[in-house]
């Protein structure tokens, strides 16, 4: 996966993910001292992202999206493989280039404001990363929390309130605004949208649009909602299971989806029109547990292409056409 | 769209509903003057952004608003040729569940943690129906059967916690169709679920229509559902069903600009689109309405007269009406 696609900014990769895995121990007992069994949340992924462009995670509920966003964000430690930010390891670096990385690698979550202190103003709150990280003086501090306000669509007004006061899509501009604190060159955006209405889903969006055409920042965007992908994405991932079963550029991805899991994933998504057609292909069946996921492709005991091999033969990734990468015994 | 049951006569009519709170901000008129009708066999759609007033609106129909701090202040809701509003409390509760069920948001919160799924269905379907024991266990089973969960006898020792996200929203969907109502209402019922067992719950719903001409009611923020599920729309804004038509109507004709509005800020899957539409500002707090038309602080078609008077509702064509000075 190192080509770039033609919408590409000047194509560098900032951030890579290398054969990524997280096994959490499932324990029983007394202190939970004996490990039963291994939840593989996330068994080996990889993918690049690029500087000025967004890269899409999709899937479904548990496949282990946001668990790969935490060890991106150093909030898990990998059980496996590797970080590389501007190709160097950061498990292996040195403690100040871990720092820096920490600082600039950002997030935004659904709801990022319900875990901070209720009882700080919005200006100390977003002031708070440059206070941690930066030697710099409370004017220029303050001064960049009013233009940050002004970036992310909020003026001084709203620095004094407290966050209850508030709407959802305000409390959203404001984790963005907190989240472009420190300079950051990448962030992680963990369903920034899914919470919101319609219409201010859609100030968002551009909202974000916009700051990475001014500030050439690199977006990590997991969505579930196939619309917002094509609409955000330079390249989207599509996981099942712990694993990447498709990557593709994104106009690629919907014009000519492989994976029968992106398909049916496709088929399921609600049309945009009434008369919009659409292929019917209604899955059956739940999402296995990561838990005890099946032997062959995770995906056969699903999956209506399903032949003999795949409940035997583990997939790899191949390149059936340039930059789109399926994992299935059909290619 | 999925093919629709054969609609049938008018099983359902309110008629100027208005539900309103009182708050320490004031009154709140979370449903101001509602009308609109359901058809046999026919699914409704209700959207609009979140305050706007679709939840209370299902909750008044089903006599639920909690009294104090909510009033029906005054309205009519006729169902199969009855007025509920006139009903004791006692008559209600006969009604809810046999020919009124509403499904609601949270599938967890309207599950008791501490029954097992198969007990609350036999609970659901005792309440409605006096028949044996036996039987109810066996007519439980069917209706878990129906709504697809996998090995049912098994499951439905089941307490909820042990099922995933989406059989516990089949088996509130189960309880919601085992007395075979007249009319449901589903409010947000797929939000919590993932697209592909989104899309398998849709199709059951639509099923269990089809079987047994079922009218439904959807209330969704999602444009999405509305497409795929309804045959008609009502666009609701700050407590008033703005616009009405049936679904082409709406999204071939939008003619209320908070509903064009709308349809233009949401993002589609075939096509790339350059940049969103986005309505600027928030849907009006609803203790402190503007006067006129309220959309007007938000609206790129604003009149002067939208500012003092709230426009009159204009038909577009048989099925189709929207309230908008820029339509008189
Ligand atoms: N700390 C943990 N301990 C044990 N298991 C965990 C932990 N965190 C996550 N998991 C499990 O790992 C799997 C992947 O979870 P993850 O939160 O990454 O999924 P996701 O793709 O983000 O899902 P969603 O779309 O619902 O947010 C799930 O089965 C989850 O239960
Ligand atoms: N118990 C209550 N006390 C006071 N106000 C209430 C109460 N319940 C609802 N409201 C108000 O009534 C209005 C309509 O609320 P409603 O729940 O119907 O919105 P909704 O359209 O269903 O929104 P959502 O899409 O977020 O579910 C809101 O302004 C809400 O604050
Ligand atoms: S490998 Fe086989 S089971 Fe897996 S997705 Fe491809 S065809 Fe389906
Ligand atoms: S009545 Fe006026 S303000 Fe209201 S929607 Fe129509 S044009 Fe806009
Ligand atoms: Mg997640
Ligand atoms: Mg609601």
């Amino acid at each position: 996966m190192t080509t770039t696609p033609e919408t590409s900014g000047n194509g560098q990769i900032i951030l890579e993910a290398r054969d990524l895995k997280k096994h959490f121990p499932v324990t029983k007992g007394l202190l939970f001292s004996k490990i039963t069994g291994w939840i593989k949340a996330v068994d080996g992924v990889s993918f690049e992202v690029r500087v000025g462009e967004t890269l899409g995670l999709v899937g479904e509920s548990g496949c282990g999206k946001s668990t790969t966003a935490k060890m991106l964000l150093m909030l898990e430690e990998p059980t496996d493989g590797s970080i590389l930010f501007e190709g160097e390891d950061v498990h292996l670096t040195t403690q100040a280039k871990r720092r820096e990385y920490r600082s600039s690698v950002q997030a935004v979550f659904q709801d990022p404001w319900s875990s901070l202190n209720p009882r700080m103003r919005v200006r100390d709150l977003i002031a708070e990363p440059m206070v941690i990280n930066w030697d710099m003086d409370r004017g220029g501090v303050m001064e960049r929390v009013q233009k940050l306000l002004n970036d992310v669509g909020l003026n001084e007004y709203h620095s004094n309130l407290f966050p209850h006061e508030f709407s959802g899509g305000q409390r959203q501009r404001l984790a963005i605004a907190r989240a472009l604190a420190l300079n950051p060159k990448v962030i992680v955006l963990d369903e920034p949208v899914s919470a919101l209405d319609v219409s201010i889903r859609a100030q968002i969006m551009n909202l974000l649009k916009d700051l990475q055409n001014e500030y050439n920042v690199s977006y990590l965007l997991i969505a579930h909602d196939l619309a917002t992908v094509r609409y955000m994405c330079t390249w989207v991932a599509v996981m099942y299971l712990g694993q990447i079963v498709e990557l593709a550029p994104v106009k690629e991805l919907f014009e000519n989806p492989l994976h029968p899991y992106t398909k049916a994933l496709m088929s399921a998504a609600l049309p945009s029109h009434p008369d919009t057609v659409q292929d019917e292909m209604i899955l059956m069946g739940e999402v296995p547990s990561p838990l005890n996921p099946p032997p062959g492709c995770y995906f056969h005991p699903r999956c209506p292409f399903a032949m003999d091999r795949c409940s035997v033969d583990v997939t790899e990734a191949k390149e059936p056409s340039p930059q789109h990468w399926v994992s299935c015994h059909l290619y | 769209m999925v093919e629709s049951a054969t609609i049938g006569e008018i099983v359902l009519e309110v008629e100027d509903l208005r539900t309103y709170f009182r708050t320490r901000f004031g009154t709140v008129k979370a449903v101001d003057g509602v009308s609109f009708n359901l058809r046999k066999g026919e699914t409704l759609g209700i959207v609009g952004e979140s305050g706007c007033g679709k939840s209370v609106t299902m909750l008044s129909m089903m006599r639920l608003v909690p009294i104090p701090p909510g009033r029906i202040v005054s309205g009519k809701i006729v169902l199969d040729g009855e007025d509920l509003l006139q009903l004791s409390e006692g008559e209600m509760t006969n009604i809810r569940g046999s020919k009124i069920a509403l499904i609601i948001q949270d599938p967890m919160t309207s599950l008791n943690p501490v029954f097992s799924i198969g007990s609350q269905v036999a609970e659901a379907i005792k309440l409605h129906h006096d028949i044996p024991h036996r039987s109810v266990v066996d007519q439980a089973l069917e209706v878990l059967r129906k709504v697809n969960i996998p090995a049912a006898e098994t499951r439905m020792r089941d307490y909820p916690h042990q099922m995933s996200g989406g059989m516990r929203q089949r088996v509130v969907g189960a309880i919601g169709i085992s007395c075979e109502p007249m009319v449901l209402i589903a409010d947000e019922p797929t939000t919590s679920l993932d697209v592909t067992i989104q899309a398998q719950y849709l199709k059951l719903l639509k099923d269990i229509q089809k079987e047994s001409d079922l009218s439904l009611i959807f209330i969704t923020h999602d444009f999405g559902i509305v497409a795929k599920m309804c045959d008609r729309v009502a666009v609701m804004y700050a407590g008033r069903i703005v616009e009405m038509g049936s679904v082409r109507d709406i999204f071939n004709h939008p003619s209320h600009p908070y509903t064009e509005a709308l349809l233009a800020s949401v993002p589609k899957m075939e096509q790339d689109v350059e940049r969103l539409y986005s309505i600027e500002g928030q849907p009006p707090t609803l203790h402190d309405l503007p006067e006129g038309c309220p959309f007007a602080p938000r609206c790129p078609h604003v009149m002067d007269r939208c500012r003092t008077e709230y426009p009159p509702q204009i038909d577009q064509s048989e099925t189709h009406y929207a309230s908008c000075w820029r339509l008189a």
